[in-house]
């Protein structure tokens, strides 16, 4: 029996990969590849009978190396690596080739192609695999409280949720006062109960919950190390703070768009956002008869695409509030279609119409004109069901913005180590199946830091980044994946450029068997391979991305254009 | 030696290496996939940690066993997920490129551009620019009789 026995299982994903690639001649390609002794396809390899296939084959056919060539390694490689390790296979034995979101699906109309550069990524994937190791994962003890940066609905709820498990928890929230966003408005959709009901309670039991401790008027000015034992330095009233964290919540929120020259916000005193509007009667005045809510500014334009979710919802909570207040009252909200999405909203939506409030929908094209000298005295509209202007008589217009990312967002997001989207919010790994984690271990996200969301929203989230950030507390070690640099002493020649090129300060020169070398700690290594590349004599390889791997890999795929291979 | 073309015989269709960050690229590429933005077939990802795991050495063996090009994609400055590790990227990718123009090689066979993982549609766009600009610089002929064509057993 030869040494290495590689398993090649390439994935169909339904039609999302077989529809395209022709799948069995990758299979048929991979049995010609040096090393490889099965291959198979699969419908789907991450199903249990995939799984299933890779374990009994393991067994029957004594694979030690497995290469799934399916979809991306950011989703399913936790999976696959599990496999491995039920069937007794070193994990670090697997291998990823990813023939979905970099080959089927971005070479949709060439499927010759596609299928050409499928088994290419296949050939390279195997001819790593071969040179793959089994590695030992570094465990790591996990500081048994978290950090929750932001005082809002989202952070506050967080913070309960893991205290009442016993967590210590900090919350840092960079206001007076607990609240958030919400603070300023009265009432909330679509039960329209008063703001400081749900508040007040909130900011209480947070308050006064024995494991919690709260920063107020604080904020988070650096942080360091990695999931299980964060550093983090904050920042009251000029008085820095050292704290000890194990996981980290983010839950920042996000600000109204102050839509600073459109209809006239900004030049008219009676133009203002819904959040002004708000603020303007929460302590009281005297609600205008004649209004024109303007929906979608600065929302869903080229500049901004995304719809701010519950704007809508706002303006119909708003309009209802004035039309209950004063039934003669003439309330207008002009919209370009309305988003009353999920079973209570929509009945809220029909609610207002029964109340009188008139929906007028506008194009984004001929958008609403607000008229008037020192103060807005109509709003001239091209009503897209009549195919007539109209001009409404109004005592104040009310501009629904959309929530936008805080422009403090890119510091933290540095501090952090996690990404933003285009827009600004925080990035989740992935949209559909890791919603409330970073790609980076131990930091989470809830609320509208990500994305608009609304307060059953931002609490749901909120309970589930608590649970997500509760586990490795719980669990109490972190596996970090040996993937971390080691020197081979023999050809170090101890020159130093290591422990430069080390943003983490794990590589140090010290007195070993061979004499003075570079000596990675494990600890601190967090596997980037700055150091690898900077090492002259190839003495600092990296587990899973060594020098040999990788090379292999780029010989592999030379092969193919100078060997005469296929 | 077999001049590059494509296994179809439809003309130079270049072949391209390119080395993503597992952070932000590597996410990026994912992205443009799930978005479904289509691009030509001439790229062959490889995911690294980080874009300064990219030792010149992969770039000159990969270039002198005839590969048409190397595109090297990293997090953004600043925003690296170890901190400072594309400033590396970067500073050793300008000494590269005057290191393979004064070897014969062109330099713009050689290149490192930024995507992050909310830019599927730039990394598509950097995929179709790049294959575009090595496809005008025709094949890419392989280099044994000038540099090491084995990957050194370390």
């Amino acid at each position: 029996m030869p040494k290495t026995r590689v398993g090649v299982f390439v994935c169909h994903c339904g039609n999302n990969i077989g529809g395209v690639v022709r799948v069995p001649d990758v299979v048929e390609y991979a049995r010609t590849l040096p090393n490889v002794t099965y291959a198979e396809d699969n419908l789907y390899t991450c199903s249990e009978e995939g799984l299933s296939s890779i374990k009994d084959q393991i067994a029957k056919e004594g694979l030690n190396r497995i290469v799934v060539a399916s979809c991306t390694p950011r989703t399913h490689e936790p999976l696959f690596k599990k496999a491995c390790e039920e069937a007794g296979l070193n994990k670090y034995l697997f291998e990823f080739v990813n023939i979905r979101e970099h080959c089927s699906w971005v070479h949709m109309h060439d499927p010759a192609m596609a299928t050409q550069k499928a088994k290419e990524l296949v050939r390279m994937g195997v001819a790593k695999a071969v040179h793959l190791e089994p590695q030992e994962e570094f465990e790591s003890d996990v500081f048994p409280a978290a950090l929750v940066i932001g005082g809002g609905v989202a952070g506050m709820s967080a913070a309960l949720a893991l205290a009442n498990q016993g967590i210590q928890v900090h919350l840092v929230e960079r206001e007076q006062e607990l609240g958030g966003l919400i603070r300023g408005v009265q009432t909330l959709f679509p039960t329209e109960q008063d703001t400081d009901e749900l508040l007040r309670p909130l900011a209480e039991r947070v308050k006064a919950h024995p494991q919690i401790s709260v920063f107020l008027g604080s904020e988070v000015e650096s942080v360091s190390g990695f999931i299980g034992d964060f550093d983090v330095s904050v920042r009251t009233d000029g008085e820095v703070e050292g704290l000890r964290v194990g996981t980290i919540v983010v839950a920042t929120g996000a600000e109204e768009l102050k839509p600073v020259g459109l209809y006239r916000y900004g030049e008219l005193p009676n133009v203002v956002t819904q959040l002004e509007f708000e603020e303007q009667f929460k302590s009281g005045g005297d609600v205008p008869r004649s209004v024109a809510i303007i929906n979608c500014v600065g929302a869903r334009i080229p500049q901004r695409t995304y719809c701010g979710r519950f704007c809508c919802a706002t303006a119909i909570k708003n309009a209802i509030w004035m039309m209950e207040r004063d039934p003669e009252a003439r309330v207008y909200v002009l919209h370009r279609d309305v988003m009353a999405y999920g079973v209570e909203i929509e009945e809220f939506y029909q609610r207002a119409m029964e109340l009188g409030v008139r929906f007028l929908r506008y194009d984004v094209e001929s958008p609403p004109e607000v008229l008037g000298e020192d103060r807005a005295k109509a709003v001239k509209v091209q009503h897209q069901l009549m195919g007539k202007e109209v001009t409404l008589p109004v005592d104040m217009v009310v501009l629904t913005t959309p929530l936008v990312a805080r422009d403090d967002n890119g510091k933290l997001s540095k501090m952090l180590k996690v990404p933003l989207g285009s827009e600004g919010f925080f990035l989740e790994a992935h949209l559909k199946l890791r919603p409330i984690e970073f790609s980076t271990d131990g930091v989470y996200v809830c609320g509208a830091a990500r994305y608009p969301s609304n307060i059953p929203e931002s609490v749901s989230q909120a309970y589930a980044a608590a649970a997500k950030a509760s586990i490795p507390i719980r669990e109490g070690l972190v596996r970090v994946e040996a993937i971390t640099a080691v020197c081979d002493e023999r050809t170090c020649s101890a020159c130093g450029n290591c422990v430069e090129a080390c943003p983490f300060g794990a590589v140090e020169l010290q007195q070993g068997r061979f004499g003075r070398t570079a000596y990675v700690n494990t600890a601190l290594c967090k596997g980037c391979g700055c150091c690898v590349a900077a090492c002259p004599s190839g003495a600092m390889q990296q587990r899973g991305f060594s020098d040999r791997q990788v090379l292999s890999m780029i010989g592999a795929l030379a092969e193919v254009m100078t060997g005469g291979v296929e | 030696m077999v001049s590059s073309s494509d296994s179809l015989g439809n003309g130079f269709e270049p072949k391209i290496l390119v080395f993503a960050c597992n952070w932000c690229s590597y996410a990026g590429a994912d992205l443009a996939g799930v978005s479904r933005l289509q691009m030509p077939p001439n790229c062959r990802v490889v995911r690294v940690m980080c874009s300064a795991r990219v030792r010149p050495e992969f770039v000159i063996t990969a270039l002198s066993k005839g590969l048409d090009g190397v595109l090297v994609l990293g997090c953004h400055p600043g925003d690296c997920h170890y901190s400072e590790g594309n400033y590396f990227t970067r500073r050793r990718g300008l000494l590269l490129r005057k290191l393979l123009e004064y070897v014969g090689i062109e330099p713009e066979r050689f290149q490192v551009r930024w995507v992050s993982a909310s830019e599927g549609a730039k990394f598509a766009e950097t995929v179709e620019r790049v294959t575009e600009q090595i496809r005008a610089l025709g094949p890419n002929r392989p280099r044994s009789e000038v540099l090491p064509t084995e990957p050194g057993d370390k």
